[in-house]
């Protein structure tokens, strides 16, 4: 019974919700940013499969395609300034090379000659459009990738989440008692923990992969505040004189829980759920960034490398190695919680405008 | 008769909302003398609040004016500035709403909250001054001298309602809005407050516009009353007149939907359907898809418009027919 | 006695309310103070007070909303054709008694679950205790709908409660009680929120159906105007205690207690004419005297108008 008064429900209010939730140019906003990212992650292994895209040049992992750059061999002078060059550090040229330095790798050469040499990490060209790494891999397909983490991780783990405190909020408030009292104080005690230490110390002992981390930061979401906010939420509508008819009816406590309680915090709980997609992106971010995770590619893996092959500091010359990823995770942590704002404005007609 | 203190004519305003426009008010004119007591009786929804709001320039910000003027002491209101606006508030015209008595800040004494109402207007008042004429209203709508001192939660509802009461005579208006200022209340406390608002006209000569939708607390009150539904005025007139000779079928609805208990317990008579949304344009009638009397000789179709059927009563053209 | 469906004895619910976070003094809320009446068989009996005076609370306990402190609630069994205690009620009886006592609150649009359609809403009475086949479900429901006036009812059936109006509403609340055909509803200020066109539709309604259902009703209102259009008895109750009780012209052209008399002087009479009498009494003083004689009699001054026996003159002040 309940089923098919869902579907039918769903159907009416998704209609009329998203007519509201049109209005809100916040959450419109962030719901493109959202929809751009999971374009991004499906393109990927369609392009893979389709062929448009070689695995072996543009896989975010184990792909490598080289550019080749010719440059002249130069012998840099010892004293500046000279006819060429005004001053030490102009030697060799951007198109040259020192032949001291292909010395010191033992490479043949002579002065005068062009040698043919890799440009690792390249820049944006038609055929990379965000350049390589120093790898020689494509970044785009990496970013592409690291959309499709980002979003397994934040879906599963806000599920996982909003999974738990719905159900431990919502029994909190219909049973009270022993039981209230316990889950009360242990959403304070995951308060209170500090996630990052946290999880560092379990990454300590254990390699986390990508979904444990996702039921690791859905877990601590689930105890933590959001049991007693869907606690507040479900005390409110165990009070509607709609609970006391089915109570009066003799209707059972599962019954009252499921058919009656748990349909009218659901709303809260989808809120909830996207907003925390938001923070399970951003710890994904900062444990990748501390090599603390053991998954192939990441935004925060990207950002990883590029800072320990040292061209974090470099300024913007290697900007391809670093904004992309950055940009990514800033603009799809921000798109969820835009949403969120959005679905907010749907949620709580108090904020709605007339 | 005097000139009128009041005055509003053909006044239209309707809300830009999602789902299209609502004709909140439709058309309305009426005048309030000083001294005189004016009840505003309708349903929810009929737009009785939306005039009070309007009164005051007090209207939300997706309401359009699309027509007519409101003068205060012969001052056009539409259209005047903030600043202005502010001053002929509460000096001129205040209210209280229903849910007021809630509105007090529940950190800061209630005598206090008063006092920062009155600094505003009063700049040049010592706070002595401002005190003593606050325990002076406080003793006239029936609340203790001490009651200044006390925060809003340590008072009961009716009492929060008094000092309400006492908030929107603080400036010395010429004219108190009261908008359902009983509703939430019991009846008790309701006829203690009644009373103390009665008092307080006499005493200061002031005009009252009460809205209502009860219609036995309208007969109480008014001198004059006006009868909305749909965003217009129906039937409007002396009090004793319209209810001893009604005239129109939604006034003579009203009336008969209300129980007494005082006279023979009769049949009430309840009215078939809704109130129409107000989303939808109507043309003509409003009521008539309502009317016991359709089928007598008005006409559906015919716009609503007031007619004058005795002295100073009026009529919706409407009920011209019978 | 068979003819009474219901027998309230020395009712008393109390609430305890700690006084502040910290300390471990206990206040004890007096809500409902030993109270008793009888409903009769297809009677309605009005209980009429201010806010806060324990009419909610008598109903709820009325309905094993909330438990009783102390007292005795009896109940006509009509499968065992006995008055049976709610103390000593068995499984059996408890279903029999959730079938056959109901209320309809105040508030219709807190009433009815909004993520419901108004047929699922209306049936899960009759899934919770498993009466009839799943079509036999859906014609009552389609009955019942046309019992109370949403005609016709397929119109109604798929829609949800925000989708149709407050009137609308409270007659949905209505055929939701009435679909089990119960001996008693309790009635919780049903009309105080609609508007005054609908009002009466809906207590006629109400009316009807009491008729034709063979239907008691307990009525609680604050209004007694209402409670005079609706009530064959009204118990007037003040500070968890019940003053006077008496059918209604008799309470109302004839009442005892000085509550009453202050309670139906301040209803507002709808005649411009009318100069309504005023009676004053100080609340303070009626308070202390009820406090102080705790073991009360009602007297029966006859035709069973019962009353509390204050010294009525002690507490009449002059306006």
């Amino acid at each position: 019974m309940e089923n098919e008064n869902f579907d039918r429900d769903i159907k009416a209010t998704i209609k009329k919700n998203w007519r509201l939730f049109k209005q809100s140019r916040l959450g419109m906003t962030g719901l493109g940013i959202v929809v751009f990212f999971g374009f991004l992650s499906i393109l990927q292994p369609l392009l893979f499969l389709t062929g448009i895209w070689d695995e072996g040049i543009y896989h975010p992992v184990v792909g490598y395609d080289a550019e080749k750059v010719g440059r002249t061999i130069v012998e840099c002078p010892t004293q500046y300034p000279t006819k060429e060059y005004q001053q030490e550090g102009d030697c060799p040229r951007v198109d040259e090379v020192n032949i001291r330095y292909l010395k010191a790798f033992n490479i043949e050469g002579e002065v005068g000659e062009i040698y043919e040499s890799n440009v690792q990490p390249a820049p944006p060209s038609s055929r990379h459009i965000l350049g390589t790494d120093s790898l020689g891999r494509d970044i785009f397909s990496q970013i592409m990738e690291g959309s499709q983490v980002a979003f397994v991780l934040g879906l599963i783990s806000a599920i996982i989440g909003v999974g738990i405190s719905t159900l431990l909020g919502t029994a909190a408030a219909f049973y009270g008692g022993v039981l209230d009292t316990y889950l009360m104080r242990q959403s304070d005690l995951v308060l209170m923990l500090p996630t990052l230490p946290f999880l560092f110390i379990i990454s300590a002992f254990a390699e986390l992969q990508i979904w444990h981390l996702a039921v690791v930061l859905g877990t601590i979401g689930g105890l933590g505040g959001s049991v007693i906010t869907v606690k507040s939420q479900a005390l409110q509508v165990k009070v509607k004189p709609f609970v006391d008819s089915a109570r009066i009816t003799g209707g059972s406590k599962r019954r009252i829980m499921f058919s009656h309680i748990l349909p009218n915090v659901a709303p809260l709980a989808l809120l909830f759920m996207v907003f925390s997609v938001t923070g399970a992106i951003a710890s994904e971010s900062v444990l990748s960034f501390l090599g603390l995770l053991n998954i192939d590619m990441s935004w925060g893996i990207m950002i990883y490398l590029a800072q320990a092959e040292g061209f974090i500091f470099t300024g913007l010359k290697y900007w391809w190695l670093i904004l992309p990823a950055g940009l990514s995770v800033t603009l799809l942590a921000g798109g969820f919680y835009l949403v969120g704002r959005g679905l907010d404005d749907v949620f709580n007609p108090r904020l709605r405008r007339r | 008769m005097s000139k009128a203190l009041l005055e509003v004519k053909n006044l239209s305003m309707h809300y830009d909302t999602m789902e299209g426009n609502v004709d909140a008010v439709k058309n309305i004119s009426f005048e309030v003398n000083s001294g005189e007591s004016f009840g505003l009786v309708g349903e929810s929804g009929c737009g009785k609040t939306s005039v009070a709001m309007t009164l005051l320039q007090l209207q939300p910000d997706n309401s359009v004016i699309t027509q007519g003027s409101i003068k205060l002491d012969g001052k056009e209101l539409i259209g005047l500035s903030e600043n202005d606006l502010r001053k002929v508030r509460w000096d001129s015209i205040s209210i209280v709403f229903q849910g007021a008595m809630n509105a007090w800040n529940p950190v800061i004494k209630i005598g206090e909250q008063i006092r920062e109402a009155m600094r505003e207007h009063y700049p040049e008042n010592t706070k002595q001054e401002n005190m003593n004429k606050i325990i002076e209203l406080f003793r006239m709508v029936g609340l203790d001298e001490s009651t200044t001192d006390r925060y809003p939660h340590e008072l009961s509802g009716g009492m929060k309602q008094r000092a309400v009461i006492a908030l929107a005579l603080s400036c010395d208006p010429k004219i108190i809005i009261a908008d359902e200022p009983t509703t939430a209340l019991d009846v008790v406390i309701q006829d203690q407050i009644l009373n103390e608002i009665k008092k307080v006209q006499d005493l200061l000569g002031l005009s009252l516009i009460y809205i209502s939708h009860d219609i036995a607390v309208i007969a109480e009150m008014t001198d004059k009353i006006a009868v909305m539904y749909a965003g217009s005025i129906v039937e409007m007139g002396p009090t004793k007149d319209v209810f001893k000779n009604p005239i129109h079928s939604y006034t003579r609805a009203l009336l008969d939907s209300t129980p007494s208990i005082r006279g023979e317990k009769k049949k009430l008579k309840s009215l078939d359907g809704e109130p129409p949304s107000l989303i939808n344009k109507i043309e003509g009638c409003s009521f008539a898809p309502r009317c016991p009397n359709r089928d007598t000789e008005c006409n559906p179709s015919e716009h609503m418009r007031l007619v004058e059927v005795n002295p100073d009563h009026f009529a919706d053209i409407c009920s011209q027919g019978k | 006695m068979a003819d009474n469906l219901i027998e309230v004895r020395n009712l008393v619910k109390h609430f305890e309310v700690s006084k502040s976070l910290f300390s471990r003094n206990k206040k004890i809320v007096k809500a409902v103070d030993g109270i008793s009446f009888d409903i009769k068989a297809g009677e309605t009996l009005g209980l009429v007070g201010q806010s806060g005076c324990g009419k909610t609370t008598t109903a709820r306990s009325l309905c094993l909303l909330d438990p009783k402190t102390s007292g005795n609630i009896n109940f006509y069994n009509p499968d065992s054709q006995n008055m049976e205690s709610f103390d000593n009620i068995n499984e059996d009886g408890l279903k029999t008694f959730r079938r056959n006592i109901q209320m309809i609150f105040q508030d219709p649009y807190e009433s009815l679950n909004p993520r419901w359609t108004i047929k699922d809403i209306i049936k899960e009475p009759l899934d919770i205790h498993n009466i009839g086949s799943l079509s036999e479900r859906e014609e009552a429901i389609i009955e019942i709908l046309r019992t109370v006036g949403l005609t016709p009812p397929e119109n109604y059936l798929g829609r949800y409660p925000h989708e149709i109006s407050g009137g609308q509403r409270q007659r949905v609340s209505i055929a939701r009680t009435l679909v089990m055909k119960p001996k008693f509803v309790v009635c919780d200020e049903p009309t105080s929120m609609l508007d005054v066109s609908i009002r009466i539709s809906i207590m006629d309604l109400m009316l009807n159906l009491a008729k034709e259902l063979e239907v008691s009703y307990l009525y609680i209102t604050h209004d007694l105007a209402v409670a005079r259009y609706m009530c064959n008895r009204i118990a007037v109750m003040f500070n968890g205690k019940i003053v006077e009780i008496a059918e209604t012209e008799e309470l109302l052209q004839n009442p005892i207690h000085p509550y009453t008399k202050r309670l139906i002087s301040s209803i507002p009479i709808p005649d411009p004419s009318f100069n309504r009498e005023k009676y004053l009494i100080n609340f303070d003083e009626l308070d202390k005297i009820i406090s102080n004689n705790p073991d009360e009699k009602m007297v029966d001054i006859g035709g069973g108008h019962f009353v509390a026996t204050h010294n009525t003159k002690e507490f009449f002040i002059e306006s």
